[in-house]
């Protein structure tokens, strides 16, 4: 009697910490109060509609939108060509190269960002957007790797040598046949990239300097100051966007056969 | 090397690191030729295969091929195709794009294409498949593609590995039919691998058994089915009988009996069907028997160790553990330069 309630149960808990917040956030965020409070008070839509006046949301939502595409595209173009040879060939720094790629997923990115800030940026003079550009790269790499490894491991070699054969060379190989079949891949290590990047906020929390912050942390600063359900609505908007990328991708490409 | 070959491997070793895989390996092959190379698993057919095609480094020796010693050329500029056995189609491309795929690297397009590649199609019997993606068709049809798109290109020779073995029953032997009359038609000289005797046998203008990375014996089909080389060839080829010689002495184990055999014979085979039941001089208990048909097959236990016969099934089965007579004739027998 006990394990059949136990089950349950469990699994109630689980969504309930799992959701509860999401679902206390959008509610917040649809309030007509003027703080953030739960159980919202009355509805209005005038906290989603203030997201789009504030000045500071603007800039930073177009800083994040610069590290998550650019960063991601950055960690592509090294990731691809990476998890190529590391498929292919038998190199003898793969191992090496595997864990250094698995590293940022270790060593927590507070860290990460101090060390940027104390020996990168402040003694030589690299902008904080460069840093930032850097650090997300690095943060976006080993998801890269491994999405694009998942999807070259289930492409047999022997298609490339067929083209060889048929006058390819390697590299026209690699881009006739290679690239079109893991394009599923890359997509989905693009859209993982990109809500990794959007959403960090260890890496970046050092590194803001004037005008140029992360909207995560952009956020954190806001709500220091004022405590207005905006900050609910924001996070709801970006919560939908995610879902709703993470959901067409699953529709369209099977996202989660990759990750 | 002879004036008339077209394909030479000479003194050919291949090796995976440390390991050697082909050891002096030395063929020559004619233009036109169909060529079967036959041998149990992990002989280095594919090896050999692969050496021939560029896809793998040469250890040691030459590869000549229409003149040219293709030994260093690279796998793309060498005019040689390869059908691979999971034949390794290009799944985004459509069965048109797939055969099409060497030509247009090569600058073609056009009406020139389109008719090239529609001609290739057709000769594999695929014309309404075109437009379909490969991933979509049966395996028989796959490999057809494949075929197809290697020959479209008019390599200077075509290689096939284990063409028919991932097709059931029907198909390979219709496969069978349909690759003699492309290879007849074509002209093209090809290479096959087979781990099948009677495939080797049907198709092959010279069949080229291997074994443990080297040559054993190259011979026409009727070569190799009635006079194997070696106990190994008789064994592959269906001699089920294979016994040593010594001093015109058949040996087996302890026992030693007097035979004619030609002088420079190290063994005797014999096919289950040339050794007569319920005559000769010989005593045996039968171990079992099973029914093939318009055959009836035998084990028998004998002072030479079993011994395997097969007889017309119309005459009387004989009980398990009955004694019968047989005969081991000379005549019947085909001589081996190597027991082994
Ligand atoms: N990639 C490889 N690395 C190391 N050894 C290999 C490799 N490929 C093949 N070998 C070895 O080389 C030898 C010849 O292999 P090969 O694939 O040529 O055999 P095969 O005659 O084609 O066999 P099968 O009929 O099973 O396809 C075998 O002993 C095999 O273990
Ligand atoms: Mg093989």
């Amino acid at each position: 009697m006990m394990q059949r309630l136990l089950a349950p149960l469990t699994l109630g808990l689980v969504l309930l910490f799992l959701i509860g917040p999401f679902v206390i956030i959008v509610a917040a965020s649809f309030s007509a109060g003027d703080t953030m409070a739960f159980p919202p008070q009355g509805f209005s839509l005038k906290w989603i509609a203030k997201v789009f006046t504030v000045e500071s949301f603007r800039q930073s939502f177009g800083t994040s939108m610069f590290l998550a595409i650019g960063g991601t595209i950055a960690a592509l173009i090294l990731g691809i060509p990476a998890a190529y040879a590391m498929s292919r060939y038998r190199l003898p720094g793969a191992e090496t190269v595997r864990m250094m790629v698995s590293l940022p997923i270790i060593v927590p990115g507070i860290i990460v960002g101090l060390a940027l800030l104390r020996y990168f940026v402040i003694p030589l003079g690299v902008s904080i957007t460069a840093a930032l550009f850097v650090a997300h790269t690095a943060l976006i790499l080993p998801y890269a790797v491994r999405v694009v490894s998942a999807s070259l491991a289930n492409l047999r070699s022997d298609m490339e040598e067929a083209a060889v054969l048929l006058g390819a060379s390697r590299g026209g190989a690699f881009f006739r046949v290679v690239l079109p079949n893991i394009r599923g891949g890359i997509l989905s290590a693009f859209i993982l990239g990109f809500v990794t990047s959007f959403n960090q906020v260890p890496v970046s929390l050092f590194l803001s300097g004037p005008g140029v912050r992360t909207l995560p942390i952009d956020m954190l600063g806001y709500m220091e100051i004022v405590f207005d359900p905006s900050v609910a609505a924001l996070s709801s908007l970006l919560a939908f966007l995610s879902i709703g990328i993470v959901f067409a991708a699953e529709r369209f490409l099977g996202f989660s056969r990759y990750v | 090397m002879s004036d008339t070959s077209f394909l030479s491997l000479e003194n050919l070793t291949l090796a995976y690191g440390k390991t050697v895989a082909v050891e002096g390996l030395n063929l020559e092959i004619t233009r036109g030729e169909l060529i079967a190379l036959l041998g149990p698993s992990g002989c280095g057919k594919t090896t050999t295969m692969r050496a021939i095609a560029g896809l793998m480094a040469v250890k040691s020796g030459r590869i000549v091929l229409d003149g040219r010693d293709i030994t260093r050329t690279p796998a793309n500029r060498r005019e040689v195709g390869l059908v691979f056995q999971s034949y390794a189609l290009f799944p985004h491309l459509t069965v048109f794009e797939n055969v099409a795929f060497g030509l247009r690297l090569k600058g073609m397009g056009g009406a020139a294409l389109e008719e090239k590649v529609m001609g290739a199609i057709a000769s594999v019997g695929l014309t309404p498949f075109a437009r379909r993606k490969t991933p979509d068709l049966s395996g028989g049809q796959q490999q057809r593609v494949a075929l197809a798109r290697s020959m479209v290109m008019e390599p200077k020779v075509l290689m096939l590995d284990e063409p028919l073995s991932n097709l059931d029953a029907r198909l390979r032997l219709e496969m069978r039919t349909e690759l003699q009359r492309v290879q007849k038609q074509s002209g093209l000289t090809m290479i096959f691998v087979t781990h099948d005797q009677v495939e080797a046998l049907a198709l092959a203008d010279r069949i080229v058994v291997m074994r443990d990375g080297a040559i054993e014996q190259i011979g026409t089909p009727e070569e190799i089915y009635n006079r194997p080389a070696s106990g190994f060839v008789a064994d592959f080829v269906g001699f089920e009988n294979i016994f040593a010689l010594r001093d015109g002495h058949l040996v087996a184990g302890e026992t030693e009996i007097a035979l004619e055999a030609p002088p420079e014979a190290a063994g005797l085979a014999w096919r289950p069907a040339a050794v007569p039941l319920g005559q000769g001089p010989f005593a045996g208990t039968v171990r079992s028997v099973s029914f093939a048909g318009n055959r009836r097959e035998y084990l028998l236990d004998t002072a030479l160790g079993p011994i395997k016969t097969e007889v017309d099934a119309a005459l009387p089965a004989q009980g398990l553990g009955s004694s019968v007579s047989f005969d081991l004739p000379a005549a019947a027998a085909a001589p081996l330069r190597r027991f082994g």
